[in-house]
């Protein structure tokens, strides 16, 4: 019983950072701009498939990866520039219906690219699994782990060290005041969008090995993200990383010790009770209007 | 404006006075299929075998000096519009006959209007309840679930293994699978120790299958569509589970051995003959037909799958009806169908009666293994 237990908990945090990965996008652009970004997991689908499709074209995996990031931080510019910029000063709602056409188109043009069938990349280290203990975890799970801990490292440093990550964070508090001190709020936005991009092209390209990809994969890959953004208190990067570790568990445990049927129904079960007593998330700032 | 009356005067004109006097008027072909959708990977081939076989037979000279004259609708999974297009098909097109119904869901949901009207159907759906109970006007061609879990239990009787666990995911054709697994088990003597479940876009079944190690299940049975039972492959080789694996026919396709890669060795399922068309034997009668069908779509749209195999059972049942009955009188085609017998088509042979309207046995399902990333028939 305790063996399997530990396979619940190691299942749970691989698919938890999974979509932690993925709720870090969230985050980033709806800290620059207090947009939630729909299309976040087009832009894991979208990495993923490029990537697959330039291993395809005879591309070494790790140059394949790093051109599939690059055309996904320019799909993310693209659309900040011809979606999100001509809609300036449009409210928040409208921006996020903006995003979810957005979604609806680039799912379109990856299903005209790529087709309707679902297409794997090879794992980056093999396929022999690891024991550990009395659980088992892919290699390539271990990848997943280890790049979102360095990537969550990355944005976290970025936000807390750096000029331009503080800069981002400005704009989110107050977009006027921003702009009165410097900050081009406009290179910013832009910035938030390749960034976040970039971070779910990585995801993508990460979890193919794992859960395969289709042109319509990032549909529910940008719910469970979003849940996890929510939960840990959208707009915290750190925060989406906890929700996303957090709904994994309670996924696979739910899986594991009640019934693999309501599995779903107890993460998101625990999504509303947590937005019913905590608004604003887990670890989301408390937020006070001040008139 | 003038003109414009003219013309159309004398065009309507031509169209009176060149209708008896051409050949014969053409036999209508109604069809409605998901070509759209998440089924689209059903309806796509069906469509595209239908419109493909029709310029063929007309090219020939078409049934009996008579053309046919393909009439499609999209239903895109929806069946309130598969009930409207059938409506439409039945009184705006009159078409002889019709074929489609992509899905159980949009057959089932035409069958009072084509009872009502009095209108062969040939139904291209997997759900035994299509033709249980017998309904006079309905046909269908694919096999059922029901015969995909009698081939996999009776494989599991020959082997000896009596307590099985299954999974499967929670859609349509996974939880009416997992139905005619629970029911048949009592019939092979088979016990289910573990009933476990997935969410078709879930990306990690390794709780579940962590679960089912923990039980003293002798073979895991999973039943699915898409990539969740790769996925399943996947887990299943990761946690270390030797059990025999049988996955379902919804799986036979060569995207799943490119997904599951090497953990999909030794996996057995029942699959349609089109899959392993090649490896029949010679004397096999149904092989020359399965490689007609496969090289001429292959030549013509890429790789054959198993649902447009059936779209060419069906266009080919009714059109050699239609030479039977020595034209489209519908109830005289209908009788016809029901007499089909030692019909050879990609599914298997079909023998019809008036208590089985699909015709097929348990014999038409192969059960084949993958070996070396590509399908071998057990034997």
């Amino acid at each position: 019983m305790l063996e399997q237990i530990f396979q619940f908990l190691v299942t749970g945090v691989t698919v938890g950072s999974l979509y932690a990965l993925v709720g870090l996008g969230f985050a980033l652009i709806y800290n620059a701009s207090d947009v939630v970004n729909f299309a976040q997991g087009e832009f894991v689908m979208l990495g993923a498939m490029t990537a697959i499709a330039l291993l395809g074209a005879g591309l070494p995996l790790p140059l394949a990866a790093l051109a599939a990031t690059l055309a996904a931080i320019l799909v993310g510019l693209l659309l900040e520039r011809f979606a999100i910029e001509p809609a300036q000063g449009a409210s928040v709602v409208t921006t996020i219906i903006i995003t979810i056409g957005a979604a609806i188109f680039l799912r379109g043009v990856a299903l005209l690219l790529w087709g309707k069938d679902f297409h794997a990349l090879p794992p980056f280290s093999g396929d022999a699994p690891i024991r550990l203990g009395g659980a088992t975890v892919l290699p390539q799970s271990l990848w997943v782990l280890g790049v979102t801990v360095l990537l969550v490292g990355l944005v976290r440093a970025f936000f807390n060290r750096t000029l331009l990550g503080k800069a981002l964070l400005a704009c989110s508090f107050n977009r006027a005041a921003a702009q009165l001190v410097g900050i081009n709020v406009r290179v910013m936005l832009r910035l938030a969008y390749g960034l976040s991009a970039g971070l779910g092209a990585i995801a993508g390209i990460l979890i193919a090995p794992i859960t395969f990809s289709s042109y319509e994969a990032g549909v529910m890959l940008g719910l469970k993200g979003f849940s996890a953004a929510i939960v840990g208190g959208i707009g915290n990067p750190m925060g989406a990383v906890a929700g996303g570790v957090l709904l994994g568990l309670l996924e696979a445990l739910g899986a594991g010790l009640i019934s693999s049927g309501y599995k779903d129904a107890i993460a998101f079960l625990f999504v509303l009770l947590v937005l019913f007593f905590e608004p604003t998330g887990l670890f989301g700032h408390k937020v006070a209007e001040r008139v | 404006m003038k003109n414009v009356w003219q013309t159309t005067l004398v065009a309507m004109l031509l169209c009176a006075s060149l209708n008896p006097a051409g050949a014969a008027e053409p036999i209508k072909v109604g069809s409605f299929l998901t070509v759209t959708g998440p089924a689209s990977f059903l309806g796509d081939p069906e469509l595209k075998t239908l419109q493909m076989y029709v310029e063929d037979i007309n090219a020939k000279g078409g049934v009996k000096g008579r053309k046919l004259e393909l009439i499609h609708y999209d239903t895109g999974g929806n069946a309130k519009d598969a009930v409207n297009f059938v409506k439409r098909l039945i009184k705006n097109d009159n078409v002889d006959f019709i074929i489609g119904g992509t899905t159980t869901g949009d057959t089932l949901a035409v069958i009072p209007d084509v009872e009502k009207e009095g209108i062969p159907f040939i139904s291209l759906a997997g759900a035994v309840e299509i033709i249980e109970p017998v309904r006079k006007w309905v046909f269908k061609m694919p096999h059922t679930d029901r015969m995909a879990v009698a081939k996999i239990y009776e494989d599991l009787r020959k082997r000896g293994l009596t307590k099985v666990a299954i999974i499967t995911g929670d859609g349509g054709f996974d939880k009416s699978g997992r139905e005619q697994l629970l029911k048949l088990a009592p019939q092979y003597g088979i016990t289910i120790v573990a009933d476990e479940s997935y969410g078709n876009k879930d990306t990690d079944m390794t709780a579940q299958l962590t679960k089912i190690r923990a039980t003293d299940a002798q073979a895991i049975i999973n039943f699915g569509l898409g990539q969740a039972p790769a996925i399943v492959t996947k887990n299943i080789k990761q946690l270390g589970i030797t059990l025999p694996l049988y996955q379902s026919h919804g799986v036979a396709s060569k995207t799943f051995i490119d997904l599951a890669g090497e953990a999909a060795e030794g996996a057995r399922l029942p699959a349609a003959a089109l899959v392993v068309a090649e490896q029949l034997p010679d004397a096999d009668p149904q092989k020359p037909v399965l490689m007609a069908y496969k090289n001429k779509y292959e030549a013509k749209y890429g790789p054959v799958s198993t649902f447009g195999g059936h779209a060419y059972d069906g266009l080919m049942i009714a059109v050699a009806a239609i030479q039977r009955a020595g034209g489209t009188d519908k109830t005289k085609v209908r009788d016809e169908i029901e007499k089909t017998q030692g019909f050879i088509g990609t599914a298997g042979v079909f023998n019809m009666t008036p208590q089985d309207h699909m015709g097929l046995t348990v014999d038409a399902f192969k059960l084949v293994e993958i070996r070396n990333g590509s399908w071998k028939i057990v034997q």
